[in-house]
Formats: C-alpha cells, structure tokens, sequence
C-alpha cells in the first residue's frame, strides 16, 4: 500500500493535526523566549523595553538559583531511587499467588489516582503534623518528641510524599514486566544451581531493565516539574530548602511580578530539562535498542 | 553414573491425581524415552525427576540415595527445555558457563569445558553471539552445550525438537542419538512423536493418563504391544483395529493388524473393499480402503509403483501370523 500517492496523501492528511500540534508548542516557547529578553514587570505596566541577556544575569545570579538548582536533582535522585527500588520489591510481592490478589493489586495502585495538592495536603495535615498528625501521635505515645517533618527535615519529607505519589506507577510497569519473563528461564538457572539471589540477579534484574528504563525515564519528566506538593506543604521553605526550580520560577514571575526573570527560569527549565534527557538517553538508550 | 528409580512415586494438584502411585527403573547409560499423547504426565514425571515439582507422595532414588526431597541443583541432572529457556542476555559463552559460574568452577577449567562443548556442537563461531541472533537448531544446541557443560548424571530432555522444522528435527535426532553413544550418560526424553520415541530409545515408556502402559525396546512395543493404547500410538501410519464379527472369528473382541502387514491383491484376498484416498511416498503407497462390513477404512501399505486409483477394488489378505488380538478390556490375547 506504500506507494508514493499514498504517502504523499498521508501526509497531507496528518498535516492539520502536525501543525496544529506544532503551533501548540511553538508558540507558548517562541513567547517565553521573547518575553526573557524583555524587562517585563506587572508592578509598572506599559513599559516594556528590550534587555538582552539581563534577566539570565539577574537569575543566575539569583542567591536561590544554585540552591534551587540542587534541590532539584536531590529531589528526582531521592524519588527515582526509592521507587525503582521500592517498585522491585513491591512487584516481586504481587507478583506471588495469594488470597485477594485483584483487590490488593487495586489498593497499591490507589495512591496514583489522588490528585498531588490532595495527597500533599492530606500528608502535612493527617500525618505530618507535629500536633495533630498521626505520627506526632506515634512518637509521643512511644515517649518521644514529635518531629516537626516540614520544618526539620523538609526535604526529606516533600521526597516521601511524591514517592508515595509514584511508587504505584513504578510497581504497576515492573510488575507487567515480572510476568512477562519466561518462567523455563528461573527453571532452567535453578536446574544449573543459582540460588534465589542469583537467578534475581542475573536474570530477573536483566529482564527488567528495559521497564526500569521506562520507568525512569517517564518519572524524571515528571518530577523536573514537581509544584503543587511543594506549594502546599512548605511554600519552598523554609528558606529555600525545598524550592526547585520550577517553584523558583513561579517566585519570581507570580509573588516578584516579573514576567521577565520568570521566563528567563523558564528557557534555564527546558534547556536544563533536555540536558538530563539527552544524558538519560545515552546512559539507558541502549537496553531500549536491545 | 545415572541411575535413577521412582518408587510409588504419585503426583496430585489438589484434587486431580495426575501421576497415581507409579513404580520405574533407569538403568545407567540408558536412553529412555517417555512417550505419550498430550496431557498423559510424561512432562510432569520428568519434571518430578529433575526436582521442579515436588512428588505428592512416593520416593525418587538417584545412584541409590534418596532424592525426594533435594532441591534440583543438587540432583546432578542437566536439563533442556522445550523452550530451550536461553538466557537471552548473556551471550552464548556466558550461557554455556552460567552453570560452571554458579558452581564457582575456576575460570580455566570453564575455559576448557566451554572450548570442549563448543567443538563437540559446532557453536565455536557463534560464542560471541546473543541467543537471539541464533536459529533454532543453534539455540538448540547452546542449551545442550549448558547441559553438558555441568557434567551431569543424567540429561533430561523436555520434548526439545518440537519447535523445529522437520527437517532440522531429523538432523538434531541423530546428533542426540550420537551425543548419547559418545558421552553414554543417562538420557530421559520426553516426546509425543512416537517416530522420535522409535527411532532414538534403548527403552520405551509409553504413559497414558499418568499410567505406564508398557515399558520395553522399541522393537517389543512395535512387535508385541501389551494392550491395544501401545498398539495403536507405537507404529506409523497406525495399527488397523477391527472390532465386530471379524474380531470374533479369531476368539478376539478386537484384532490389529498393521498396515505393512496387509497384502494387496487386484482378484482374491480375504476382504473385499475399495480404494480411497492414496498417499504416494514414493518408496510406499499408503492405501485408505473401504471395506463391507467395517467401521472404519483400513490404512494398507503397498509399494511405490501399485497402480491403483480411487474407486477402483481390491482385495486384502492380513498376515495370519502378525494379527494382534484383544479382549474386551483392550489387553493382548497371546
């Protein structure tokens, strides 16, 4: 059927929704860029004139740009690692025969279904809070002092929330990936004499690679633009302990009213974005290949 | 040193009795095949043997010590699967050494056996390769290489030719056979191509419904079947069965006779039919005949040059001497 009217009617066909797509995303870039050249404040409209690389300067130079910057990458490190790793361990339980094993299934994939600013507040009110949280709670029964989650170890608590948010994902797409493996293959390396922790090795590990590629790769996309648990939760505080850069962003365009600095973040975003994509590729693009 | 003995062994998933309580000897150096339609247990049995289903009930002997309950590492038996279960991963040098590396075989000796297996089945080229860039036959034979590798006391083989074309399948049958002559292990093969069974066994075990129905040398099932299953499944094309008022002349509720054991006649022979359907191999003829009187057509075996045609009729003569007769409950009548 390829013949050549054929194709050249396909792609006349497909023209209207490439376009249209293109347009999609042509625009809002083409207007970022144009607006990070100018100095655009909302606090003195109407005077708009055009900078250069001034706003680069002023948002590099930006004393939270380098904090934001590493509470970025600690945040998708500490959120990738935990749930690959804990997405393995959850697979590998399911993936055991056991009584209700649909229900269960349901209920580990549950915490994707909730909305983050749901999720967040749900966290900072019910579980984390000092006084009225459940594990305020715990701690003092057990004669200790409560933490305070957000204000001692903000970080490490805006991490176990998003994992929460996303350890149901990595175990859905490793567990798939579980069941699809052969299972003469985990026969035949007990028949050659691997115990448990080498047939998980060798041949489980291997197999899946390519979902854990997956996995990290949709996940890093994702994560780069974490916002709304952080605006719920800790406001990027305190100080700038957890603002990254898309919060850092939404500082100075929407609470600093200027738009110009804000779409200088932005294009810093996307290149910062395609860096981490074009790493990732090369790194793991070859278990794609294979 | 391969010898392996079941002994009551049974085999139940809840309920369901696959293998009732079942008695067995494999001497050493023996090439045993289980043979049977789908579904008869040959499969599970031999995965009883080689540890990958635990016995319900029974005792499995390996050189005389009990292995029931060992795990299938330490049995000492190699296995290839019908999948031939490759780890698709390594590449064929790592396949081959996965078994010497989790037994921590020290790298020299690995070297040694891996160059051996490999010379011994023509992969020596394809080392460096991945499984999936391997033929069937080739993929074959790396996993026979994994199993050779391991030094075994016996290799179980799990119906391994059923994914090959027939052409290949005749070609890795006798590099089996020839692999058994040189290396004289136990082999136990599971297979449901009784002309495999035939054609590579010293002994034959034909199951049913997870029963024995005979054990024996290819040439016992073929000449004197014990009941009228071994009969009809040892043997290609089948046994001719005849039940009726022809069985009855003979003493027999039922009699075979095969269908290289029927003369062809164009004027006088003892049944009167007519031809059907013809399949010309050109050594032989196999002639589908109508015959009065008779459930089914008979299946006769004429040579390559009968002239005969659809419709036209015969006459057939049974050799009196090699009819097999059956009573009611399908045993041979000696």
């Amino acid at each position: 059927m390829a013949t050549k009217a054929s194709r050249s009617a396909a792609r006349l066909m497909i023209s209207p929704a490439v376009i249209l797509l293109l347009c999609w995303m042509i625009v809002p870039l083409a207007m970022t860029i144009y607006f990070s050249f100018l100095r655009y404040n909302l606090l003195q409209p109407g005077n708009s004139p055009f900078v250069g690389w001034e706003n680069y300067y002023w948002f590099f130079t930006d004393p939270s740009f380098s904090a934001a910057m590493i509470n970025t990458l600690v945040l998708v490190g500490g959120v990738l690692a935990i749930t690959t790793i804990g997405g393995i361990l959850f697979a590998l339980l399911l993936d055991q025969p056991m009584w209700g094993q649909g229900v269960i299934r349901i209920m580990v994939i549950a915490p994707f279904f909730v909305m983050p600013t749901v999720s967040g507040l749900v966290w900072k009110n019910m579980f984390m809070n000092p006084v009225n949280g459940i594990f305020g709670h715990l701690t003092q029964a057990l004669g200790f002092a409560p933490i305070d989650f957000f204000g001692q170890i903000p970080m490490a608590s805006i991490i176990f929330i998003v994992s929460w948010q996303w350890l149901p994902f990595a175990t859905l797409i490793l567990l798939t990936a579980f069941q699809s493996l052969d299972q003469e293959q985990l026969e035949a390396a007990e028949m050659d004499g691997a115990s448990w922790v080498s047939r998980f090795w060798f041949i489980m590990l291997p197999h899946l690679a390519r979902a854990i590629t997956v996995v990290i790769l949709i996940q890093t996309i994702f994560l780069l633009s974490i916002f709304a648990e952080i605006l719920v939760t800790t406001n990027g505080g305190p100080g700038v302990a957890t603002t990254n850069l898309t919060y850092l962003i939404y500082v100075s365009s929407l609470l600093q009213y200027d738009v110009g600095i804000g779409s200088a973040g932005g294009v810093v975003a996307i290149i910062l974005a395609n860096i981490v994509a074009f790493f990732l590729m090369r790194m793991i693009g070859k278990n794609l290949d294979a | 040193m391969g010898r392996i003995q079941l002994k009551q062994v049974k085999k139940a998933f809840g309920d369901v009795e696959v293998i009732p309580p079942l008695d067995l000897e494999i001497n050493d150096g023996e090439f045993v095949v289980f043979v049977g339609p789908s579904g008869c247990g040959k499969s599970t049995l031999l995965r009883l043997i080689a540890g990958l289903e635990d016995t319900t009930s029974g005792s499995i002997e390996i050189d005389g010590e009990d292995a029931t309950g060992l795990p299938p590492a330490k049995r000492g038996l190699a296995m290839v699967f019908q999948s031939y279960a490759l780890y698709p991963h390594m590449s064929v040098r790592k396949n081959i050494a996965f078994p010497m590396r989790m037994a921590k075989v020290p790298q020299e000796e690995q070297e040694k056996r891996i160059a051996q297996a490999a010379e011994a089945l023509n992969l020596t080229d394809y080392l460096d390769r991945r499984p999936g860039q391997l033929s069937g036959g080739q993929r074959q034979r790396v996993a026979i290489g994994r199993a050779i590798v391991r030094e075994p006391a016996a290799f179980l083989f799990d119906e391994p030719l059923s994914n090959l074309d027939a052409a290949l399948r005749v070609g890795m049958r006798l590099e089996i056979s020839e692999l058994h002559k040189r290396l004289k292990t136990t082999m136990i093969y599971v297979t449901h191509d009784q002309v495999e069974a035939m054609t590579m066994a010293d002994k034959i075990v034909v199951l049913q419904a997870g029963v024995i129905e005979q054990v024996g040398s290819p040439l016992e099932l073929y000449r004197t079947p014990r009941n009228k299953f071994v009969a009809g499944f040892i043997g290609s094309p089948k046994m001719n069965l005849i039940e009726g008022a022809e069985a009855a002349k003979h003493n027999a509720h039922t009699i075979g006779a095969r269908p290289e054991h029927i003369s062809v006649s164009g004027d006088t022979g003892t049944w009167k039919g007519t031809v059907g359907v013809s399949e010309h191999l050109g050594s032989d003829t196999f002639f589908h005949v109508n015959v009065e009187g008779f459930a089914e057509p008979l299946t006769v075996r004429a040579g390559g040059d009968v002239d005969l045609h659809y419709g036209d009729t015969i006459y057939l003569t049974p050799d009196p001497a090699l009819i097999h007769k059956f009573d009611g409950n399908g045993l041979r009548i000696e």
